[in-house]
């Protein structure tokens, strides 16, 4: 470890500790270096993308109300179940995850700042310019693709120009991801504090080291998959045209040796998340820290070889279908062992349940269900009846909203008063919690009986025997936006006129950020390194 | 069955239900008319009888703990953070499971996966929006047929009043004979379809350029439904498939009928037609084939589906007109019709188009559609 970096270039000694850098306004956060600001700039991104996908998601739900044909045609359908799932997962899941990595990574290290500061600027910066492109391709003649967000070959050679947008959008977008890695992994290995080794990092820092090297593993293996789709579209290449020598199941082997990992680089950095979060509620260390590194180790790892577990029936050879399901399945023990760590850190803990703990066990009860699902998906026979029908959308949504996203809100509501020095109003976030929780399963549990009784998924109409637990679903996920209105209304008012926090106002937290820091942190922090012994 | 029966109970959402229509609330797989759709449906209560057990012992510590252990019960917090033994056992017990489930499931796949010495076989090609059916090998061999959605627009678009089988309904069913192997290839023509009936248990990916194979062997006389299943451009969700199993005798007599229908209706290409039949034959084409792209009154959906009111192809030389229906347009969802269509009906639906919606452009023969064949 060297010595104390002073990165944010002080030059005079009467400068006091909330300067920004010489700018003010918006130039402050076009120009800051600051991974404070940078957190906070990805956190806000991430906010504003998950309430436009969310609207789309009401625009799916609203025309699925009934059956026929109400409010939009199918052609806009598809669009808008392309866009919610790319805006979801690039725009709202994954910057927000970085967001927490910002900020906290180098306060739980002790280290000063990100290791790059002003690459760290330009991956967040790349995003804004990345959405729009993504969402100006509904305006192109055409529109956005409608070909859901696997973006599989040969449908693509069909989409409009908004499509190359598309295209080049999630080059941006992994672009960003991977410089932002990058990052990441160097801080964590070259910026810690004298004495904090890697196995004494908080649980959220290894989640996030390992979630980098996923991400600089695959992103670049997606950008050859669309580049490939922009080849074939323009340039006369076929590598997803059997006609010219290729195959279109190329382009989802591909895309899943991405998509895989991906879904692990959602939801590695979420279970980071609940490692602090359970722990500093129950008043007790982590369980099994060192099993839990090695589980989220095996993970990462697993998730390289189980991709075709998407494809079950593209037609593979029976040893490929066999591989798949056995390495498949194999997930669920590594992913057990982290649910048995939690519940044992919990176990006769001094347990209280505040809204950040009510979101962390809503995550690990929740997130459960979805890794049964996954269980029951993966077994080849089932699948064959499942795949593509709305079991799948319930499994991977119980995945990725009461996985991600619930763990994201447990993030927020457990660090905002450290970044703020406001305290939310706890009636309000458990109002949050409770409703979000219902409507969570008002939508999603349901689908997983229309799946079971034959309902596929990405259809804009459907059979009569379905309209039941369609209309559930759709109340339900009207009930969920709404829920998230209180939120809105918590945060704003929190960040206005919230009460002042008090200095640690979890008594269990006990990473460097809530021991050693004050409440709420300055903008710079760690300027001299803590010494651990 | 009964293991997603206490799941149900446990979502606690029977009392979330508004009341809607008589329909009975489907919540499980359909009843399966195979046996290997029974196989899964036996699996799949076996897993989830053991994810049940599982879930409900890990999830009762976890709700104990959320009771019991709470600061304001003034429980202390126990400083213990591992236990070796323990954390062994629990990395231990899940493999195990995972081979108790693992062992029957790989007898199931290596069953599905033996298309082995078919009674029959038959090709499903998947079209944007239709099934296209040729009877390849056994009794029925050479029945070609193509196989679209018959619930009429106004039930989808205008709210009229909806049939039972609205959308699982097709203007010509799947007929296979009860008790016997039937071997399905898939493939497609223009992007990727699947090819599912739940009852049966079967889905296959239809893959353009590539044949991919399953089999089923119905132990049920009816009709059983399914729809295509993967995502395959705006009308993904109005392709249904509907296979109609009849005994052994039904089926050989419908095998006679359609064979006789079919010499029937060999077409006599060089037949001079009445330029009124024509267009009235063609307008029943254009209604069942062109309409969901082109629209009823030819303005299409610009830009992807371009119209064909005053459009430069329909209004220029009748051989562009021809060759673009024959052959498609590479890159579009136009598709080649010279593979689905016959001659005369395509001679039929380039007249129609050429001489409504004000387009003048005069009618089409069959002969001038085989000459325009590569």
């Amino acid at each position: 470890m060297s010595a104390v970096i002073d990165t944010h270039g002080h030059e005079h000694g009467d400068e006091h500790h909330d300067h920004h850098g010489g700018y003010s306004g918006i130039m402050r956060w076009v120009t800051t270096t600051n991974h404070k600001d940078i957190g906070t700039l990805y956190l806000w991104f991430a906010g504003i993308m998950f309430f436009a996908g969310g609207m789309m998601a009401l625009v799916i739900r609203a025309e699925l109300y009934e059956p026929g044909l109400q409010l939009v045609n199918p052609d806009f359908f598809n669009q808008m179940t392309t866009m919610h799932g790319l805006i979801m997962i690039f725009g709202a899941i994954m910057p927000a995850f970085v967001g927490f990595a910002n900020w906290q990574i180098p306060m739980m290290i002790g280290a000063p700042d990100m290791a790059f500061a002003r690459l760290n600027n330009w991956s967040f910066w790349l995003l804004p310019f990345a959405a729009t492109l993504l969402m100006l391709s509904f305006f192109m003649p055409g529109g956005a693709p409608g070909t859901g967000w696997t973006l599989y070959a040969p449908l693509t050679v069909q989409q409009g120009i908004g499509m190359d947008f598309t295209i080049f959008a999630v080059h941006i977008l992994g672009m960003s991801s991977i410089l932002g890695s990058i990052n990441i992994i160097t801080t964590i290995l070259n910026m810690r504090a004298p004495g904090m080794t890697l196995m004494k990092m908080p649980m959220f820092c290894w989640t996030w080291l390992i979630t980098a090297y996923l991400l600089v593993a695959v992103m670049p293996v997606l950008a050859g998959a669309v580049t490939m789709t922009l080849t074939d579209r323009h340039f006369g290449t076929t590598f997803f045209n059997a006609a010219g020598g290729g195959d279109p199941v190329l382009y989802q082997h591909i895309f899943w040796f991405f998509g895989h990992p991906e879904v692990y680089v959602i939801a590695l950095p979420a279970f980071g998340v609940i490692s602090q979060v359970i722990p500093a509620f129950s008043r007790k260390p982590l369980f099994g820290y060192a099993s839990m590194v090695y589980a989220t180790a095996a993970i990462a790892i697993l998730s390289f070889i189980v991709w075709a577990h998407h494809m079950y029936t593209v037609g593979m050879p029976v040893t490929g279908q066999l591989f798949f399901m056995y390495a498949t399945t194999l997930i669920a023990v590594p992913t057990g062992v982290k649910v048995f760590n939690w519940v044992a850190t919990m176990w006769k803990g001094a347990l209280s349940f505040e809204t950040p703990m009510l979101f962390a066990c809503g995550f690990l009860f929740l997130f459960t269900m979805g890794g049964f699902t996954g269980l029951v998906l993966s077994l080849v026979p089932i699948d064959i009846q499942l795949q593509d029908t709305y079991y799948v959308v319930a499994h991977f949504h119980y995945v990725m909203v009461a996985g991600a996203m619930f763990s994201a809100f447990a993030g927020i509501y457990f660090w905002l008063p450290k970044w703020t020095g406001k305290m939310y109003n706890e009636t309000l976030g458990q109002w949050h919690f409770w409703l979000t929780l219902i409507f969570f399963n008002m939508i999603f549990f349901v689908q997983h009986f229309l799946g079971m009784a034959g309902m596929p998924r990405r259809v804009p109409d459907y059979p009569l025997m379905f309209e039941t637990w369609n209309k559930v679903s759709s109340i339900g996920a009207f009930g969920f936006a709404l829920s998230q209105l209180i939120f809105l209304y918590n945060l704003f008012t929190t960040l206005k006129s919230g009460a002042t926090a008090p200095q640690k106002p979890w008594e269990g937290a006990d990473s460097l950020d809530w021991t050693d820091l004050p409440t709420p942190v300055p903008y710079h922090t760690w300027e001299k390194q803590p010494v651990l012994k | 069955m009964k293991g997603s029966k206490l799941l149900c109970a446990l979502g606690g959402l029977a009392a979330a239900l508004p009341a809607t229509s008589a329909q009975a609330l489907e919540w499980y797989f359909p009843a399966p008319a195979s046996a290997m759709a029974l196989e899964i449906d036996h699996l799949h209560q076996y897993v989830m009888w053991l994810i049940i057990v599982i879930f409900v012992g890990v999830f009762g510590f976890m709700f104990y703990a959320c009771f019991a252990h709470r600061k304001s019960r003034g429980h202390p917090a126990e400083q213990f953070h591992e236990n070796t033994t323990v954390e062994i056992l629990w990395t231990i017990i899940p493999a195990l499971i995972l081979v108790v489930i693992a062992w029957p499931v790989t007898k199931t796949v290596i069953a599905q996966k033996d298309t082995s010495s078919p009674d029959l076989t038959i090709k499903a090609t998947g079209y944007q929006w239709k099934w296209g059916y040729d009877y390849l090998k056994g009794e029925g061999e050479g029945i070609s047929f193509v196989s679209m959605l018959a619930t009429p627009r106004e039930q989808i678009d205008a709210g009229a009043q909806k049939d039972e089988h609205y959308l699982l309904e097709v203007d010509r069913e799947l007929v296979v004979p009860i008790g016997k192997k039937v071997r399905v290839l898939t493939t497609a023509a223009d992007v990727i379809h699947a090819w599912w009936v739940p009852a049966f248990g079967v889905k296959q990916d239809a893959i353009p350029g590539f044949i991919r194979d399953i089999w089923f062997r119905a132990d049920k006389l009816g009709t059983f439904r399914g729809q295509c299943a993967e995502l395959c451009g705006k009308e993904h969700g109005f392709m249904p498939i509907v296979v109609r199993v009849v005994s052994p005798d039904d089926y050989s007599k419908w095998v006679a009928q359609q064979q006789q229908a079919a010499q029937a209706q060999a077409e006599d290409i060089n037949k001079k037609w009445d330029p009124k039949e024509l267009v009235a034959q063609g307008e029943k084409v254009y209604g069942a084939t062109c309409v969901v792209c082109h629209q009823a009154n030819g303005r299409g959906t610009p830009p992807a589906f371009p119209p064909l009111v005053g459009s430069k192809v329909v209004n220029g030389p009748k051989e562009g007109h021809i060759d673009i229906v024959l052959n498609g347009k590479a890159g579009t969802a136009m598709a080649p019709f010279g593979k689905q269509l016959s001659d005369t009906d395509i001679a039929a639906v380039v007249s129609y188009e050429r001489s409504s919606w004000g387009n003048k452009a005069g009618i089409v023969q069959p002969a001038e559609v085989r000459a325009r064949h590569k």
